[in-house]
């Protein structure tokens, strides 16, 4: 299919700045209301009312209802929630002595947590209002123009000339007094290859790859629906005709459409709205089709909001307060610090290196441990991917399984079995005679519980990787084979210069997936040595990092402590984001399936 | 004249090619034993990478490794190349394969032995072994097990409809519809995936608590699946590929995106569809971090947390209940990979798809 077509011009709204644009948007959108009908400046303050008076019941008491329960929720829940933010709370809890009662008064004092967790929902609410109350207000803007459009086209009728010019380079006479006389509007279906094919408007002769959107012809104005390919305004072609229920069998390839008004709208909106306010049914009947992107991700995108959106914002918060151990609600207040916590952890005004020593040690073991974690898994994956694949090779389904198996059975107990065998008094020792401590051992910089991890996550991983493997090596072109067996290189040289760059190729997304995956791999390094062996020189800095410790197992324990510091393990968590969401989003937008979203359609 | 040159020639050609097959040979018997010290590479006169052999252990024994391939084709030929290469690649996989199992059955075998009176269960083949199913029936009687695995059921069959639904959703949203703000929330749910999710569990403890649902199996579900829309891109990726032409004869016959959906998209999609099922099915059955800060009721457990917490908890030693923590592991070990290894097929497909894109 041709989608290559992207000679739709650009028009005027799409061009400048992004801050251009938005002041555009704006400034239009303040000058609508102004200029705005009584309804759409009714909507402003009481949401729905102006689509009542249109006669979109519906729509408005939806609307006025959402606005009812909006003004409820803030008035008694959400509003004082809001207007603590800044302080967060400043009556501390306790007994007071009451002279008049002669008796201790207990009173209840302010929960900074609670007023920062309830704040932050209220916030959101308060957001999701303001788009509602957008969508109310151009809504009724949209009704306005469709009423001005509707007075300077009524009482036009809708009246179609379905004139087909088929292949080659055969033309079309038109005449815009006759157009005006059809009711105004003309379209054109221009099938198969119409290279050749033009128009003549008013004698005026036009070859159709020449004509743009908006030439002007006498009192006629232009629009051309181009191919069947994207255009991010009007949708799809083929949308077009659905919501002008036109069915060809033959989808055509140009369709130009010409009409007389010199409406506010572009023809593509003059053309689906055609001066009529939509009504409730019609609305609903969007959403199971040009609307149904809106149906499908109203709930994901609810369930994101609740589980994922919001606590994520109220522990970035947690990041610029003092919420810790002596700052713990109720019975404590806590409160904005600004940046303390992050100078805290780099060490920038309070005394000594100490907590930057930590946090480079952490890191840098993150690192070493992502960088070694990735790659063993991914060669020895690989490699033994390879040899089970290898010509010649037989019961590969029954050495497959052997591995597979490490899969199959739940992390969590292959990781504490794991735990316990590497035990002190564990089997493997038994096994061995030895009474080598393989997670507790802190001595040279405790490297040899740092290796047993790394072989162990091998023990986890290695069979994910011979699984994907498998399934990719199959995809290598058997031609290239043949090609280098003909060159006579031998096996390895095949897999240096054939099968290793193919796979590094194909995989990279993969293996920055798993570099970033292994950045935070909690569940290996908690369950397995859970973070330790301790390590002396950490713990005297209060920072309580541990040998093994990832960031991300250094922030659970700083939360789970016995002495908790929620407002370091906040900092570390937006550290942790910061390096994984930059990984991420390079490698993302970089690959081949990002950019050419569309290539294997 | 001229024959008795010809004959010099072949005999010295063959005489080379008897040098240089003797000399692959003993390249091949260095690579092999002194292959770390790069000996072959020194006989061989490539003198830079046989000294950068020497200073990294043969590029810590992967180049060695590769050498040794390479020379054993090219000494031996194709034949006996292959014979001692599958040989050797039995031998490693016999091995490899070997250790990967013994930790499951040591897994077994603990699950199905007595427990010794004397509490010591670290020997391997202590005098007064016993094997039975002692520990399985200590599992359901003196534990909540049963109870456990019951809700992690339930758990487990309603999140990963609900993940399943979910992902399927936003994927066919922004794989085929088009709409203004589909780049920017695409990137911006790449970018929340990035967060590490118990950095925020508190927070989510909180919020279940403002709507009263902790200490709840419905709250755990919500938990699992709230999140879901967030792993869209390996569905989008397989939706990607599917062709639109299917779908334009399907409008073109006045279909809705509704239909579409139902009757079009998620018929083809049944490989993507059963690996989204069984990854969102078999999570709960390993997570126990959230169950963790979500549901301190012991009635309420699942599996993961109840196991974790028989050989974590303070008041209990270890030594008494791993062997009914090997049980229970069992049990669980054996539901996941009956179902593992009869849908292995399209995990795979799942993971490769993924992987690729």
């Amino acid at each position: 299919m041709d989608i290559s077509t992207k000679t739709v011009p650009k028009t005027a709204k799409g061009e400048g700045g992004f801050f251009t644009r938005m002041w555009r948007k704006v400034k239009d959108f303040v000058l609508s209301v102004v200029h705005g009908s009584a309804a759409t400046k009714i909507s402003c303050l009481f949401m729905g009312v102006g689509q009542m008076m249109r006669g979109q019941y519906g729509k408005g008491i939806i609307y006025f209802l959402l606005e009812v329960l909006f003004v409820l929720y803030m008035a008694l829940f959400g509003g004082p929630y809001i207007w603590h933010l800044g302080d967060l709370g400043t009556t501390l809890g306790g007994q007071e002595w009451n002279d008049a009662t002669q008796a201790y008064e207990y009173t209840k004092g302010d929960n900074s947590f609670l007023i920062l967790l309830y704040g932050v929902v209220s916030l959101i609410v308060l957001l999701l209002f303001v788009a509602v109350w957008f969508m109310n207000v151009s809504g009724n803007i949209k009704n306005d123009k469709l009423r001005n459009i509707a007075a300077k086209a009524a009482p036009q009728l809708f009246l179609d000339t379905k004139t087909k010019l088929v292949q080659g380079a055969c033309s079309m006479k038109l005449s815009s007094r006759a157009i005006a006389m059809q009711g105004g509007r003309v379209r054109v279906y221009l099938s198969g290859n119409c290279e050749g094919a033009s128009v003549e408007i008013d004698g005026e002769r036009v070859p159709i790859s020449e004509l743009r959107e908006g030439d002007r012809f006498g009192s006629l104005q232009t629009l051309i629906f181009k191919g069947m390919g994207q255009d991010k305004k009007k949708g799809t072609y083929a949308e077009f005709l659905r919501d002008e229920n036109i069915y060809t069998k033959e989808p055509p390839v140009h369709c130009l459409y010409l009409y007389s008004e010199n409406g506010d709208l572009n023809g593509a909106e003059y053309l689906r709205e055609c001066g009529k306010v939509s009504t409730f049914k019609e609305d609903c009947a969007q959403l199971i089709n040009r609307k149904f992107y809106a149906l499908l991700l109203a709930l994901p995108m609810l369930g994101l909001l609740v589980f994922t959106v919001m606590p994520l914002i109220f522990m970035i918060l947690i990041a610029f307060t003092n919420y810790d151990f002596s700052h713990t609600p109720p019975g404590q207040l806590f409160d904005w610090v600004g940046m303390a916590n992050f100078s805290k952890i780099f060490s920038i005004g309070s005394g000594g290196l100490d907590f930057l020593l930590v946090f480079l040690r952490v890191l840098v073991w993150t690192f070493i441990w992502a960088f070694f974690a990735t790659f063993t898994n991914y060669f020895f994956g690989m490699i033994l991917a390879l040899m089970i694949n290898k010509k010649g090779i037989k019961l590969k389904m029954f050495w497959r399984t052997l591995f597979v198996l490490a899969i199959a059975v739940p992390q969590f107990v292959t990781l504490l079995l794991m735990n316990k065998i590497l035990d002190a008094d564990g089997i493997l020792n038994v096994i061995l005679g030895t009474k080598i401590l393989w997670l507790g051992d802190s001595s040279h910089w405790a490297i040899i519980p740092r290796i047993t991890i790394i072989v162990v996550n091998m023990w986890i991983g290695i069979p994910y990787t011979i699984l994907m493997c498998s399934g990719i090596l199959m995809n290598i072109p058997a031609e290239m084979y043949e090609a280098a067996k003909l060159d006579g290189a031998n096996p390895m040289q095949m897999f240096i210069n054939i099968v290793l760059p193919y796979m590094l190729h194909v995989t990279t997304p993969y293996l920055i997936t798993q570099f970033v995956g292994n950045i935070n791999n909690f569940n290996v390094i908690w369950l397995l040595s859970g973070g330790g062996p301790v390590d002396n020189i950490n713990y005297g800095a209060g920072a309580k990092a541990q040998a093994t410790d990832l960031l991300v197992t250094w922030l659970y324990r700083l939360t789970t402590d016995v002495n908790p510091q929620y407002n370091l393990a906040s900092v570390i968590g937006i550290i942790i984001f910061v390096i994984s969401a930059a990984l991420s989003l390079i490698t993302f937008n970089r690959s081949k399936a990002t950019k050419n979203e569309e290539d294997y359609q | 004249m001229e024959e008795t040159r010809n004959m010099t020639v072949r005999e010295d050609r063959e005489k080379k090619e008897k040098k240089e097959k003797k000399e692959k040979l003993t390249a091949l018997l260095l690579c092999l034993f002194l292959g770390e010290s790069g000996a072959h590479k020194f006989y061989q006169e490539r003198w830079g990478m046989a000294v950068l052999y020497l200073l990294t252990f043969g590029l810590f024994g992967v180049g060695v490794f590769i050498d040794f391939w390479g020379l054993l084709y090219e000494a031996g030929g194709q034949k006996i190349g292959d014979i001692i290469s599958n040989t050797l690649i039995y031998i490693a996989l016999a091995v490899l394969g070997t250790l990967w199992v013994l930790p499951i059955v040591y897994l077994l075998y603990t699950a199905f032995r007595v427990q010794p009176s004397t509490g010591i269960i670290y020997q391997l083949f202590p005098s007064d072994l016993k094997l039975g199913f002692d520990n399985f029936v200590t599992l359901f009687k003196e534990t909540q097990f049963f109870r456990w695995l019951m809700n992690t059921f339930l758990v487990a069959i309603c999140s990963c409809a609900l993940t399943t639904m979910f992902i399927l959703m936003v994927s066919y949203a922004f794989s085929r519809m088009r709409f203004k703000l589909r780049k920017p929330l695409m990137n911006v749910l790449l970018v929340l995936g990035m967060f590490p999710g118990f950095m925020s569990m508190i927070a989510v403890y909180f919020i279940l608590k403002a709507m009263g649902l902790t200490n709840s199996l419905f709250a755990l579900i919500l938990v699992y699946s709230g999140g879901a829309g967030l792993s869209y891109y390996i569905c989008k990726g397989f939706f990607d590929t599917l062709p639109r032409s299917l779908e334009e004869a399907a409008i073109l016959d006045g279909a809705s995106q509704w239909t579409i959906f139902w009757r079009v998209t998620i018929p083809l999609a049944k490989p993507i569809i059963v690996y989204t099922v069984l990854t969102s099915f078999i999570s709960p059955w390993c997570d126990f971090i959230f169950v963790n800060t979500i549901i301190n009721d012991a009635n309420k457990y699942t599996v993961a947390l109840g196991l974790y917490r028989l050989i974590n908890a303070e008041n209990s030693s270890f030594s008494e209940n791993f062997t009914v923590f090997c049980a229970g592991a069992t049990i669980v070990g054996a539901i996941i990979s009956a179902l593992f290894l009869s849908m292995q097929k399209y995990y795979v497909e799942g993971v490769s798809s993924g992987a690729v894109k």
